[in-house]
């Protein structure tokens, strides 16, 4: 069997007295993939993260790095490196000193580190920086010294611990792209901490949900958005309505608890039929919120509840929307499009 | 706050103005004149030996204590739980709570000919090698309580605190991040302390050298309580300005030291004991 799980979670826990910071958790990460841990904070995911890095010892089970038991090693014997959230770059040494860090180490004859080094540089896109000092740099920028430091020792895997927090929108979206290409040309594997479930969709091939120290569901993107497996995972990535209880029942006949994303929901006048194969249900808009590229509703609904709505702004303008406020109209989507939920 | 530098700047120009003046050695009168005739005096080889003398015994001093320093420091920084370090708090600033007078006293007492520490080297047969350094040329003497070795004891002792708290808290200012993140780029935990470690912190020791260097060069109980003829800077100022009261020289020997302390305050600064402020 040609097993290439970069690392293997079995039944790994932390326990720090009686809280449960990682609860029973498996998981197996491919070589070469960007696999995303997401959830919001405390939920485990960076204590998982710290724990493959070796900053900490699971209370119990195994971590495995392509089939080694690294659980009990230090960190300085692991075949990792990890990129922080503080980016951790040593005020003392100059940019070309952090990143030959790791070399220095190992003893790596100094032509060859500034070679290296050079590589490095221009991989993130910093050439002719390497005599700066860290606190003379931009965030975005220290970000890609922490981002080469870990990238030249030629990990097995890049751990990254929400990098991306401390910049800007802008900045952080450019920096999102950057890092897949880069991990797309090193083709190493990328485990990356993220609590901004955007990010996560945007980078990943996959990603795991963490809440409360287990995961709640592992996929792909599309899987995790377009097929929440719990309430939990419906709930965190991308808004969502979940409908459950007599509301449910109302619409679908049944109690069973199902979530739809508000773009799947069509704002339709009160006259118009729904066709087959659809769900529908009335109310009135109470609150319009305009969003540039698409508009969002809170429609309060006829006997109890409301849904959220999103619409594209395709023809129309701020004015007609900020008139729908206080229009009853009917909601209209797609059976395919629910998806059902265990509580 | 004019106040505060009036007086403080009043008082150090007042004593700067009183070393250019001189003492008639016939009449015993200050000539308030200004000529350079008493930093002359100063310069002569037997004063000059003097502030050579307090210099040295403060580079020893610092670099005694922070050694000694460096250790307790590190373990209350890092290793101690946060019970134990406020118990470690406040065992190190203890002593400075009582009188400095009756701590150098008590040391007198121990290092005494007749005293413990005698007695203990005695019972571990040592003896021999206690005589060997009490007559070592220059720092040796007729006991302990009274040679430059025994001052040297009692300034490391007596600077301790003033050493290990500087230490301690620029440890603690280096982020655990810092430390993970060398180990994390395969740094075992000696060359961590090597080049993160160490480096960082070295500000703190120079800001306690501050404290150690100065207080040494300037003070004159413990040279006074434990010193032989061989004077240092403190007990030069003091016989000066009291029996012959030569006020011009007691003041040329206090300019000595200002002047030292603000050439080692620009090179501390340098090495960026002051960045924390």
């Amino acid at each position: 069997m040609n097993n290439n799980s970069a690392v293997t979670f079995e039944g790994v826990c932390r326990y720090f007295g009686d809280v449960r910071a990682v609860d029973n958790v498996d998981l197996r990460v491919q070589d070469g993939e960007f696999f995303s841990m997401l959830g919001p904070s405390g939920s485990g995911k960076t204590t998982c993260l710290r724990m493959i890095a070796g900053f900490d010892r699971p209370t119990a089970g195994r971590i495995l790095l392509f089939d080694q038991d690294v659980s009990q090693l230090p960190p300085y014997e692991r075949d990792v490196n990890t990129v922080f959230q503080d980016y951790a770059l040593f005020p003392h040494m100059t940019v070309g000193e952090n990143i030959a860090y790791g070399l220095m180490i190992r003893k790596v004859p100094k032509p060859e580190r500034q070679r290296s080094v050079e590589e490095m540089l221009e991989l993130v896109r910093l050439p002719n920086m390497a005599l700066r000092k860290p606190s003379q740099l931009s965030g975005g920028q220290r970000q890609r010294v922490a981002l080469a430091r870990a990238l030249i020792n030629h990990p097995k895997v890049l751990l990254l611990d929400e990098p991306l927090g401390a910049l800007d929108l802008k900045l952080r979206q450019q920096m999102q792209i950057e890092l897949k290409t880069i991990q797309k040309r090193v083709g190493i594997t990328f485990i990356y901490v993220t609590h901004d479930q955007e990010e996560a969709l945007t980078m990943s091939d996959r990603i795991a949900v963490f809440n409360q120290g287990k995961i709640e569901q592992i996929g792909t993107p599309t899987d995790i958005y377009e097929h929440p497996a719990t309430l939990f995972a419906a709930g965190f990535v991308g808004v969502s309505n979940l409908i459950r209880g007599e509301l449910a029942e109302r619409i679908t006949g049944s109690q069973q608890p199902f979530s739809i994303r508000p773009e799947k929901i069509r704002l339709v006048p009160l006259a118009e039929i729904p066709g087959p194969n659809t769900f529908s249900t009335t109310g009135s808009v109470q609150d319009v919120i305009y969003l540039g590229i698409f508009t969002r509703y809170l429609v309060e609904l006829d006997g109890g509840g409301d849904l959220v709505v999103a619409q594209q702004n395709l023809e129309t303008t701020s004015m007609d929307m900020l008139s729908a406020k206080g229009q009853r109209i009917k909601l209209i989507w797609s059976c395919d499009h629910i998806r059902h939920l265990e509580a | 706050m004019l106040y505060m530098l009036v007086v403080y700047l009043g008082s150090l120009f007042a004593l700067l103005i009183n070393s250019f003046f001189y003492l008639d050695g016939f009449t015993g009168k200050i000539v308030h004149q200004f000529t350079l005739k008493t930093y002359a005096e100063l310069l002569q080889s037997s004063n000059m030996q003097i502030i050579l003398r307090t210099v040295v015994m403060a580079g020893a001093v610092t670099i005694a204590d922070a050694l000694i320093a460096f250790p307790l420091a590190y373990y209350m920084a890092k290793h101690a739980s946060p019970k134990l370090k406020t118990w470690l708090y406040i065992a190190v600033t203890l002593p400075l709570w009582s009188s400095y007078l009756v701590r150098v006293y008590a040391w007198k007492l121990i290092l005494a000919k007749e005293g413990i520490l005698s007695w203990f080297v005695n019972l571990l047969g040592l003896d021999g090698a206690l005589n060997w350094l009490l007559h070592l040329p220059g720092i040796g003497g007729s006991s302990l309580s009274l040679s430059p070795i025994g001052m040297f004891i009692v300034f490391t002792y007596i600077w301790l605190p003033y050493m290990i708290l500087p230490i301690q808290t620029a440890l603690e200012r280096v982020p655990r991040s810092f430390l993970e993140a060398s180990g994390d780029l395969g740094a075992k935990p000696p060359a961590t302390f090597r080049f993160i470690t160490l480096p960082l912190s070295f500000p703190g020791v120079v800001a306690g050298s501050i404290f150690t260097f100065s207080l040494t060069l300037g003070d004159f109980i413990v040279p006074l309580s434990l010193g032989n003829s061989r004077f240092f800077i403190g007990q030069a100022v003091y016989s000066h300005q009291g029996t012959s009261g030569n006020i011009p020289l007691a003041a040329a020997f206090t300019v000595g030291p200002v002047v030292i302390m603000i050439i080692y305050l620009l090179i501390a600064r340098k090495f960026g004991a002051f960045d924390a402020l």
